[in-house]
Order: C-alpha cells, then sequence, then structure tokens
C-alpha cells in the first residue's frame, strides 16, 4: 500500500474509533445533566444515585473521547498537508472556533463538575455540567459544519491564481443545509446511544435484583427503574426525530451527491419510478454497477429522494458518464501531486458493497434499538419487572446497535464522498466550482513508513484502551449505584446541605472516583 | 498592525499560554517518582492537577488550531515536516489522559503504581515532543519548494529538536515543583520548594540558550530587552523562592517563560518556518497566511470568545485556590480541607 492507502485506513480507523466516545458524551452527557436537575429540585435520592453512576460512566468515556480527539486535529496537518493547504481558508477556522468557544467550554467547567461536589453551591454545580454539555453540543456543530462544507462546499470562490477556495460568506458556511441536516441527525442519533445504554445496563440490573429477591421499594430498584423508563422514552424519541432528519438529509443528498445515493440503492440505470433495494448481492471484488442483482420494493427511492411514488432517479452508469464528462476521465498525469493514480482513470462510483450495506446497517441497528426501547418500556409498564432472559440479554446486547448504527452512518457518508475529498456543489456553475480530490490530498513528503508507524503505534494503543475501558466499565456496572457492604441507603442526600462534602463523606469508593 | 501580525501574536499568545499553564501540569506528574514516594504523596501531588489539566490542554487544541485557521501554510508544512515527533506528543498526552481518569477506577495498588507512572511517562513524552517541534520551528527544518520536508523521517530532528525538548522539560519540571510548593502545605510543600530552590538555575539555561540563538540568529534590540528580562526573572523567581514567597517565585518563574517565549516569537517573526535549504524556501506569515476576510471573521469571534474563556477559566482556579493537605481520610470530604 502506498501512503495514500495507509492514511487512509488511518483516518478511517482513528475517525470510526473517536466517534465511538462522540455520541455517547453528547447523548449521556445530555441526560446526566437532566437527572441531576431532578435531583436538584426534587431532592429524591434515586436522582442523585443515577447521575453519580451514570455521570461515572460519562466521564470513563469522556476522558477516551478528549484523548482520541487529539489525534484529529493534528491528522489533518500530518497525512494530509495537501488538504489542509487547500482548505485552509475555510476548514481551519472552524477546528480553531470548535477549540475556544467549545472545548474550552467543555473541560473547564466538567473539571468543574467532577471537583465541584460539595465544593461550590449546588445550583451553580448543576450549571457548571450544563455548560459542559452545551460544549459538547457546539463542539459537535462546529466540527460537522466542517465536515458538511466538503459534502457540499458554500460561501467560497475559487482563486485564480492559486486555484484554492477563498472564503466568501462565513454565515453561508455556519448555514449549510447539509451541516443543519447532518447535525441535527447526528444530535438525536447520539441520544440513541445514550438511551440504549440506560436501558440494557437498566433492564440487566432489574432482572438481577429480582431473581435475588431483593425488594422493589427501596431506592436502587427506582434508580434502575426510571433508567430504564427514561432511555426507553429517550430511545423512542430520538429514533422517530433520526428517521425525519435522516429523510431530510437524504433528500439534500440526491441533490448534492447524487452518486452517493444511487450506490446506496445500487441503483445501475436511471429509473423512473425507481426501486429501493431491499437485499443485494454481487460478484465478489467487483465494482461494476451491472454485476449487482437486488430485491427491490417498486417506487420506494423516488420517495426518498423526492416524496413522490414516480418520480426519475439517476443511475449510477448514468452519473458516472456525468461525472466523466465534467471532471475528466483520468486524474492528471502529474505524479508529484496524485502519486501512483497520476493518470489512471478516475472510477466515481463509491465502493458499491460499503455504501450498500453500510447505508442499510445504519438503518436496521437503528430499528433494532427503537424495538429494544419499545420492548423494555412495555416490559416495565405499570411497575413490572421483566425476568425474560433472552429480553434482558437481548436488549444488554443492544446496547451496541446504536454505535453501530452511528459508525456506519459515517462510514457511508465518507466513503460516499469519494474519490473527492471535497465534492463538487451542483449549485456552482462547472468551471466556479470548489472540489479536490482525495488522491492529491496527501502529504507529499511523508513516507510510506511514518505513516504506518502511526497507523500501527495508534491502531495497538487504541486497541489496548478498549480493552481496559471495557473491562472499567463493565466491572463499574456490576457493582451497581451502592458500593462494597453499604446498606443501600447510605448514600441518601442531607437536604439542603449543598456546602463541604454531600455525598463524597458518605461513599468511601466514590471518593477516589470523583476527586483525586 | 496587520491582521496577520495580530494573529501571529495571538499564535505566539497561546502557545505561551500553554506552556504557562500545561507547563505545571507536566512539571507535577515528572515530579512524581521524585517527590512522590508515597501514595499519599502522589495522590496530593495529583490532586493539585486534578481539576486543571484538562482545560490547560485546551490551550494546545486551541494553539493547534489557531495555527492551522490563519496559518495553514505552517500548519501543512510544520507538522508532516515533524510527522513522529507530533505523533509522539499525541501518543504521549492520549496515555496520559487515561491515566488520570483510570488511575482512580480499579483500588490496587499495582494498578495505581501503574497508571501513575503511565502519567509521569506520557507527560515526559508529550513536553518533550513539543519542545522539539517548537525548537525546530524556530531555528530551523529541511523545508524546500511548496513547503515539503526534504530527506528522510528523521530530517527535521536535529541539535534544534533536541534543544528545545530540553528546554521546555527542564522548565517545566521546575515549573511544578514551584507550583506544588505554592499548592500544598506540610512536607510536600517543603520538599517542592527545596527542589525548585536547586535546579532552577540550572534548569532555566536550555530555555535562555534557546531563545539567546534565536534572539542572536533573526532577533532585533528588542527582543534582546526581552531575552534580558527572562535571564532577570530568573534571578528574581530564584531569590523569592529562598525567602519562601511561593506565589511571587511562581509568578517570576512563569514571567521568565512568557519573556523567553516573546523572544522567540518577536526575533522569528515574520518567518513561521525557516528552511536550513535555502532562505528563499522559508515559510512567512504572508505566505502562509488565508485571507483577510477570513482572519477578519476569526478576529471577531476570537475577540469576543477569548476573554470569556479567560474570565471563566480563572475563575476556576479561584475556585480551586486553596492549598491542599493529606488525602483525604475515609469519611472525609475530598479535596475541601485547606
Amino acid at each position: 500500500m502506498d501512503v495514500l492507502d495507509v492514511a487512509r485506513w488511518q483516518f478511517g480507523i482513528t475517525t470510526v474509533y473517536h466517534f465511538l466516545m462522540v455520541p455517547l458524551t453528547i447523548g449521556l452527557g445530555v441526560l446526566v445533566a437532566v437527572m441531576h436537575t431532578l435531583w436538584v429540585r426534587t431532592d429524591k435520592p434515586e436522582w442523585l444515585r443515577m447521575t453519580r453512576f451514570w455521570g461515572r460512566i460519562y466521564l470513563i468515556n469522556f476522558v477516551l473521547g478528549v484523548a482520541t480527539g487529539l489525534v484529529q486535529e493534528f491528522q489533518f496537518g500530518l497525512a494530509w498537508s495537501e488538504y489542509s493547504r487547500f482548505v485552509g481558508d475555510v476548514f481551519g477556522s472552524l477546528l480553531a472556533l470548535e477549540a475556544l468557544l467549545a472545548f474550552f467550554l467543555e473541560s473547564t467547567f466538567l473539571g468543574l463538575w467532577i471537583f465541584g461536589w460539595g465544593r461550590i453551591p449546588k445550583k451553580l454545580h448543576l450549571a457548571a455540567l450544563w455548560a459542559a454539555v452545551v460544549g459538547s453540543i457546539v463542539s459537535a456543530y462546529f466540527i460537522i459544519a466542517a465536515n458538511s462544507w466538503m459534502q457540499h462546499p458554500v460561501g467560497v470562490e475559487v482563486d485564480d491564481t492559486t486555484g484554492r477556495p477563498v472564503q466568501v460568506d462565513f454565515l453561508a458556511v455556519l448555514t449549510n443545509n447539509t451541516a443543519l441536516a447532518a447535525f441535527s441527525h447526528a444530535i438525536v442519533a447520539a441520544l440513541m446511544v445514550a438511551g440504549a445504554l440506560l436501558v440494557g445496563i437498566g433492564l440487566w440490573h432489574l432482572r438481577r435484583r429480582e431473581l435475588a429477591g431483593q425488594p422493589t421499594t427501596d431506592v436502587d430498584h427506582a434508580v434502575w427503574r426510571r433508567s430504564v423508563r427514561l432511555g426507553g422514552w429517550v430511545s423512542l424519541a430520538a429514533f422517530v426525530l433520526v428517521a425525519l432528519t435522516g429523510d431530510w438529509q437524504g433528500k439534500l443528498m440526491y441533490d448534492q451527491q447524487p452518486l452517493k445515493m444511487s450506490s446506496a440503492e445500487a441503483l445501475c440505470e436511471t429509473e423512473a419510478p425507481a426501486p429501493f433495494s431491499v437485499f443485494a448481492w454481487s460478484k465478489l471484488g467487483s465494482n461494476e454497477c451491472d454485476d449487482v442483482h437486488s430485491i427491490t420494493i417498486p417506487g420506494l427511492v423516488s420517495f426518498l429522494a423526492h416524496g413522490d411514488f414516480s418520480s426519475a432517479v439517476p443511475g449510477v452508469n448514468q452519473l458516472q458518464e456525468e461525472y466523466a464528462a465534467v471532471y475528466g476521465e483520468t486524474y492528471p498525469d502529474d505524479p508529484s501531486r496524485f502519486g501512483a493514480l497520476a493518470g489512471e482513470e478516475i472510477d466515481y462510483t463509491p465502493l458499491l458493497g460499503v455504501s450498500y450495506w453500510s447505508f442499510r446497517l445504519m438503518i436496521g441497528m437503528g430499528a433494532v434499538s427503537a424495538g429494544v426501547a419499545a420492548y423494555a418500556l412495555w416490559a416495565t409498564r405499570k411497575g413490572r419487572v421483566p425476568t425474560s432472559r433472552i429480553g434482558v440479554y437481548g436488549s444488554l446486547l443492544a446496547v451496541a446497535a446504536p454505535f453501530v448504527a452511528n459508525a456506519t452512518g459515517w462510514v457511508f457518508t465518507e466513503m460516499g464522498r469519494q474519490p473527492f475529498v471535497v465534492h463538487p456543489n451542483p449549485d456552482v456553475p462547472v468551471g466556479e466550482q470548489t472540489y479536490f480530490f482525495t488522491a492529491q490530498a496527501v502529504s507529499p513528503g511523508v513516507t510510506a513508513a511514518e505513516v504506518w508507524t502511526s497507523l500501527s503505534l495508534l491502531t495497538l494503543v487504541y486497541g489496548a484502551l478498549a480493552v481496559v475501558e471495557l473491562w472499567l466499565i463493565t466491572r463499574f456496572v456490576r457493582r451497581g449505584v451502592t458500593t462494597g457492604d453499604h446498606a443501600p441507603d447510605h448514600a441518601a442526600p442531607t437536604p439542603g446541605t449543598p456546602t463541604e462534602g454531600t455525598p463524597e463523606s458518605r461513599e468511601d469508593d466514590d471518593v477516589l472516583q470523583f476527586a483525586y | 498592525m496587520d491582521l496577520q501580525t495580530l494573529w501571529f501574536a495571538a499564535v505566539a499568545l497561546l502557545w505561551t499560554g500553554f506552556l504557562l499553564l500545561e507547563g505545571f501540569d507536566f512539571g507535577v506528574a515528572a515530579l512524581l517518582p521524585v517527590l512522590g514516594r508515597r501514595p499519599a504523596e502522589r495522590h496530593l501531588m495529583l490532586r493539585t492537577i486534578g481539576p486543571l489539566w484538562d482545560g490547560n490542554e485546551v490551550w494546545l487544541i486551541t494553539a493547534v488550531g489557531a495555527v492551522f485557521a490563519a496559518f495553514p501554510g505552517w500548519y501543512a508544512t510544520w507538522l508532516p515536516a515533524l510527522y513522529l515527533p507530533f505523533v509522539l506528543v499525541l501518543f504521549g498526552l492520549i496515555v496520559r489522559a487515561v491515566a488520570f481518569e483510570w488511575r482512580h477506577s480499579h483500588s490496587t495498588e499495582a494498578w495505581d503504581t501503574t497508571w501513575t507512572r503511565v502519567i509521569t511517562a506520557g507527560s515526559l513524552v508529550a513536553a518533550a515532543g513539543i519542545g522539539a517541534a517548537l525548537g525546530a520551528t524556530t531555528l530551523g527544518l529541511p523545508i524546500g519548494e511548496g513547503g515539503t520536508r526534504v530527506g528522510g523521517a528523521f530530517s527535521g530532528l536535529g541539535w534544534p529538536a533536541l534543544l528545545g525538548a530540553v528546554a521546555v522539560l527542564a522548565f517545566s519540571v521546575v515549573h511544578g515543583a514551584v507550583f506544588l510548593s505554592l499548592k500544598t502545605d506540610g512536607p510536600l510543600r517543603v520538599a517542592a520548594r527545596r527542589f525548585a530552590l536547586r535546579w532552577a538555575p540550572v534548569a532555566a539555561l536550555p530555555l535562555l540558550a534557546w531563545a539567546g540563538l534565536v534572539h542572536l540568529r533573526y532577533g532585533t534590540p528588542v527582543t534582546g530587552v526581552l531575552w534580558l528580562v527572562a535571564a532577570l526573572a530568573v534571578l528574581v523567581a530564584w531569590a523569592r523562592l529562598r525567602v519562601g514567597r511561593e506565589g511571587q517565585a511562581f509568578a517570576a518563574w512563569g514571567g521568565m517563560l512568557v519573556a523567553a517565549a516573546a523572544t522567540v516569537f518577536g526575533a522569528a517573526y515574520p518567518v513561521v518556518v525557516p528552511s536550513t535549504i535555502d532562505p528563499a524556501f522559508d515559510v512567512t506569515i504572508a505566505d502562509a497566511s488565508v485571507s483577510d476576510y477570513t482572519l477578519t471573521v476569526m478576529t471577531w469571534a476570537a475577540g469576543i470568545g477569548l476573554p470569556v474563556v479567560l474570565g471563566y477559566q480563572a475563575w476556576t482556579y479561584w475556585v480551586f485556590r486553596r492549598r491542599l493537605t493529606a488525602e483525604p481520610q475515609h469519611g472525609e470530604p475530598a479535596g475541601t480541607r485547606a
């Protein structure tokens, strides 16, 4: 593999890994802040215990997200320096604003929340958590605005001498319709991740307590029951919003990147009405659309693209020809800029198998998640405690489903944009468009050995961290809300005494968990 | 002052702020095996930086972000030229961050010792790597046409990188010791002060040498004065430490860094990456900069955002201002004993 391939694998691995933590940080942050708010308002002990239990998982996860997020900011320069030069006038400022306006908020106020228990007034302490959560959401907005600009560059003009985009309208970059759709989709998808976690772990604890004959009237029972109910409702509501925002995003994508969507459907020829493919198979290793065979539902893709069951949707073969006519049959024969691909034919069709299956996995796993949430709400209705082994362990396993949906959604979005790293905006007249091939984005002076070194090092470290992280979280989750030999009501809060050491003073283990 | 110069100053300010704040985090971590012989001492040391290190690290993210945002030509030349050192910095920061969080997630002594060592090792690697990158970018990298590195993976790693690495490490270790003497009480305060007193004069030398070299090569009379201020600050820090005025010593030692960084950035201006191949390949702020429109947008955003950030970050330092003493015992509130 040459530098380009290794660098792409590195970006893919590090980004997908980073994005395992991100939706949990965003989604769980919101839910922990809600729990904390309810505790401050009602003084009910279960909300305090929920805040501390879920807050702990939130923090274990948060720190790994921060650590792996660092790599993201550096690798645009390390491995993709020509990309960074090309997009510098737009892209860098969004990253800098993310750091300035979001990361400071997030990290400073989270530090205050962790160490502020009993040290600052109760309401101020709550506000610190909300500030951190708002920081996470603002950060998501900036980075998605940056990504969406690569999908749909707006607010720029091409400079005649350098050939690079020059920003002329910052507000247009911030209000890019692609960004608004992708941001809302990502935020509600993050809530599904958090909801599934609450449901899976909550059900497991409820069942375990039931089998152990523990009472259903104590605070701990309330903790798990409320967790399941909250997680279930959040998941279901978020799923509806995921579907709506996904539809919005899909309709935009049919206009902005038709090849991405036609590849997702393995729709080879332009059809009216266009069918939705339920299952497809192809010759192994072939990226020829005509080798793909599908079982289809007539007219559904027309509906997804245009809202009716009859409109034409362009097929992969036509689009490939149209792209080749506008952007060239082959890469320019310039090895200093295009490396091994110089002079080679350009395949404008993203990998069909990846587009097709990542799209279906995303939708399918989202639906699984919603199904589990509905099951959990039904199984816990009117104070019931589910004891079905399949139901409870299935829900625990299904915690992974929204993570997979998030990851495959990004794989689909990013790989579906290939061979471009910055996809041309079809609303801009040909000749004035900003676009950039992935093949020319890589750092020219960096050797394959260097990128192999960083790829191996980061993959090894990430793998090791994943093992420790899962072990820690599993261990923590198994232990439950109250720790050690304490009586269940040991950690009950003392209402109205938000001064020194409210909960720490009573939970030895939590002293170590929340302070140093 | 034109916008490019303003943003060069902003970038210099962010890097200085990062070294000033994260410097003591690095230093405290580096001193764990030296001053933290017993677990209780190590816990106390870690509690001094516990609420602060993550916010301090954001200064690095913002500094790199500002380089990318204002001078993509600098970002795209500098990072790939020093690919492996930057990867090591990332590695160090990753393991350090998780070690901070994971160290106390499991309560066996071996576990605690392991992650405490990881905090130290990660901090040392990160501090040295950042120092190497800054040293190399101010004293020259083998940059050829189009901002591309000439030579192999290690061609950017000469003596300037080594000098920068040693300078940042040595500064940070003493900075951490002075910080500990300021933030703790009891035997640790005494030990930290003694350590700082012994090592401050030596630890200042590499940083002063680096700043002096950049000044001699590109400097102006103004940067010469700044360098003298830095050298004087070392004496002040040492003298104040001797009489037990830790707060003033901390300010003076920090002032030394600020003056030295001002010397380096002031002398280097307007070159951001000098080429050791040919001065024609030097990357200057004019070559590297984004458009005036983007700089204007950024100026507005930073002009409003930065004071707010400084305000609330300073406020958290105020909240956690009290000196810490021994480890909280079972049944005692954490970190509240003044």
